[in-house]
């Protein structure tokens, strides 16, 4: 899912590097908000951890490979706005591996930091919202809404790839390659997000974000009226 | 409770740098799916150097280690270990900002 250099021309990787700022802003705006001490190591295991899960190619059909985008269970973990912050992290990280282009920075932090982590976010609530209160629920959700999540991320490839991409590929067929091979890649993000969401809940469930109003827990009421306290 | 959450912390640490060490050399070496559909649909080579292409890590490797597998698993390691350290900065920065904010919240 990482674009390289030169997929997208310079204008639509411009535009998409202001919308991906315009996102972070907001990101480090709300986190600062929000982030308790102890949730501050809790986001950099979690940026340390996607990054190694990005690393772990696992194959797709037709000698293809996929791997963890990370963008809702980071936001499973850590709320959406420090998640997205954390994918963001991992993508800047991964230049020095020359893995993701610089000039597509933007681009890639877009598809999988703000509509990974923002879009994704919103599918699990609207799932928690009709899934029952429970682990297996709050498991489920996150498994589902991180599949949506990398096809989301996939047609927004297609998009910018439609605005500004090179090499005059059709883009119906690129529409339907792209968004139909991470429908594939979407059900192993599913499957990890929801291992590790779910293995989490197991040991700290007071550490999940998305898990709150689960099971009402002290730490997290205080955490909630400092928020407000803080505003 | 506050030593839990260090063995938490160094418990999951400790599973990211097993995985990024120890099974990323036997990931999958395929083309992931965007790349996969470039080469597919022939704009696969439209793609331009990469600044870093000759850094010291390019391609999840060490430059200057020979062993294939050796190599993208140190890369990993130190992948793991930047990433956790600019993560604990960053949001270590972004919690001092917001106690600057509400001062009465970092007593403690």
């Amino acid at each position: 899912m990482h674009i390289p250099d030169g997929f997208i021309n310079a204008g639509t990787s411009l535009g998409a590097a202001a919308a991906a700022a315009t996102g972070l802003g907001v990101a480090v705006r709300k986190t600062s908000a929000y982030l308790e001490d102890r949730q501050v190591p809790l986001a950099g295991l979690v940026a340390a951890f996607v990054f190694a899960v990005q690393m772990l190619n696992f194959p797709v059909v037709g000698g293809t490979s996929g791997h963890l985008l990370g963008g809702v269970l980071a936001a499973v973990l850590v709320g959406p706005w420090a998640g997205a912050i954390c994918v963001a992290v991992v993508l800047l990280v991964q230049a020095l591996f020359a893995d993701g282009g610089i000039t597509a920075l933007g681009l890639n932090i877009l598809n999988m930091a703000i509509v990974g982590s923002f879009g994704g976010y919103l599918l699990f609530a609207g799932l928690r919202g009709v899934l029952p209160r429970t682990v297996g629920g709050v498991t489920l959700a996150a498994g589902v809404a991180a599949g949506l999540s990398v096809v989301a991320a996939a047609a927004a490839f297609t998009i910018e790839y439609a605005i500004g991409g090179a090499g005059g590929a059709p883009i119906g067929t690129v529409a339907a390659a792209v968004v139909g091979v991470h429908t594939l890649i979407g059900v192993g993000e599913a499957l990890i997000t929801g291992a590790t969401v779910g293995m989490v809940l197991k040991v700290r469930p007071d550490l999940v974000y998305g898990a709150r109003g689960l099971a009402p827990e002290p730490l997290l009421r205080r955490g909630l009226q400092s928020e407000g306290a803080g505003s | 409770m506050k030593s839990n959450l260090r063995l938490f912390i160094l418990g999951g640490l400790f599973v990211a740098i097993a995985l990024a060490l120890f099974v990323s050399p036997f990931a999958s070496g395929n083309p992931d799916g965007l790349n996969k559909v470039a080469i597919d649909q022939g704009f696969d080579d439209t793609a331009t150097e990469h600044a870093l292409e000759d850094g010291p890590l390019a391609g999840y490797g060490i430059r200057g280690i020979d062993n294939e597998r050796m190599s993208k698993g140190l890369s990993g390691l130190v992948g793991v270990l930047v990433t956790f350290g600019v993560g604990m900065l960053l949001f270590g920065a972004l919690r001092s900002a917001r106690a600057r904010r509400a001062p009465t919240q970092v007593r403690s």
